[in-house]
């Protein structure tokens, strides 16, 4: 049969698998990337591959703690967003740049 | 439909086992969070890459669903694609991205950063490898309407007590809290 692939039921070790392929990328887009901005999208987007575990393994587990700690998860990417780009536009309003490697104003 | 197909979904449904078309759901998900998750890092204009962004989160939020996480998934809804996506696209608004769309996109570190993550991506692959029988393949099928409910008992407590995580989430306020103050303070040009 052409399609037996999907006909395997999906376990929580299919999700694992996404999950790492999405935070390797944003590792790749934090460790490559000169925008600030993409940066910063990239760390959102490991956020939400740990999030993504999280919620699988309460389904493996069949209690709720994993989706409770996700939410705080997401606290905690809301409060990092919020203080980050704040702190891009105060660095933009003084250097007129939102390239990483220009940013060295503590480099000696 | 013809009858063996048919009979084979009814016997899936009766044995508690997945419908049959539940693979390709994850699949497609899977594939266009991967998908938009590539483009995010690799476009040049950074209004492009917020906007895969949102592809991505969304398709993780139809993951959610499929882990019977419905408060999860409109959470995400609410504070990623509606809170965060928005304060992003307003910063990308107020910074000058016309000067930086057209510099090099990459540091000059980025054999070193990409060594660095495909050895992450090796050690992920030999720990699935070698790990995969540790992992149980049942998946529990969580209540989904009481789900909300369920949470809300355990952030806030329930019939007159304290909930598990209630002091864990008044502490998250007051991060919450201090992230507004400094966001403002540091955006403020003069204090």
């Amino acid at each position: 049969m052409t399609n037996a692939v999907f006909m395997v039921p999906i376990t929580t070790f299919h999700y694992l698998v996404v999950a790492a392929a999405l935070f390797v990328l944003g590792v790749i887009g934090v460790l490559t990337r000169r925008n600030v901005v993409i940066v910063l999208m990239s760390i959102e987007l490991i956020l939400n591959a740990v999030n993504l575990n999280l919620v699988a393994f309460s389904r493996m587990w069949g209690n709720l703690h994993g989706q409770v700690f996700s939410i705080f998860v997401t606290v905690d990417a809301a409060a990092e967003a919020a203080v980050g780009l704040g702190i891009l536009i105060a660095f933009f309003r003084n250097k007129e740049t939102i390239n990483v490697d220009e940013i060295d104003l503590l480099k000696w | 439909m013809n009858p063996a197909l048919n009979s084979g979904l009814n016997s899936a449904v009766n044995a508690g086992m997945a419908p049959v078309a539940t693979p390709w759901f994850f699949y497609v998900l899977a594939g266009l969070a991967v998908v938009s998750g590539l483009l995010v890092i690799t476009r040049r204009n950074a209004v492009h890459s917020a906007l895969a962004l949102i592809v991505t989160l969304l398709a993780v939020t139809g993951l959610y669903l499929m882990l019977y996480a419905p408060f999860v998934a409109a959470v995400q809804i609410f504070v990623y694609a509606g809170g965060i996506m928005l304060l992003f696209l307003f910063v990308i608004m107020l910074v000058n991205i016309e000067r930086s769309s057209k510099d090099r996109q990459f540091n000059r570190m980025w054999p070193v950063g990409l060594a660095a993550a495909c050895a992450l991506l090796a050690l992920f692959v030999s720990a699935f490898v070698k790990g995969k029988a540790l992992f149980p393949d049942r998946m529990i099928s969580l209540p989904e309407s009481s789900n909300t409910q369920q949470i809300a008992g355990m952030l806030y407590g329930e019939a007159g007590r304290m909930g598990e995580y209630t002091f864990a989430f008044e502490i998250a306020s007051l991060l919450l809290l201090v992230a507004i103050l400094g966001a403002v303070i540091m955006t403020k040009k003069k204090i």
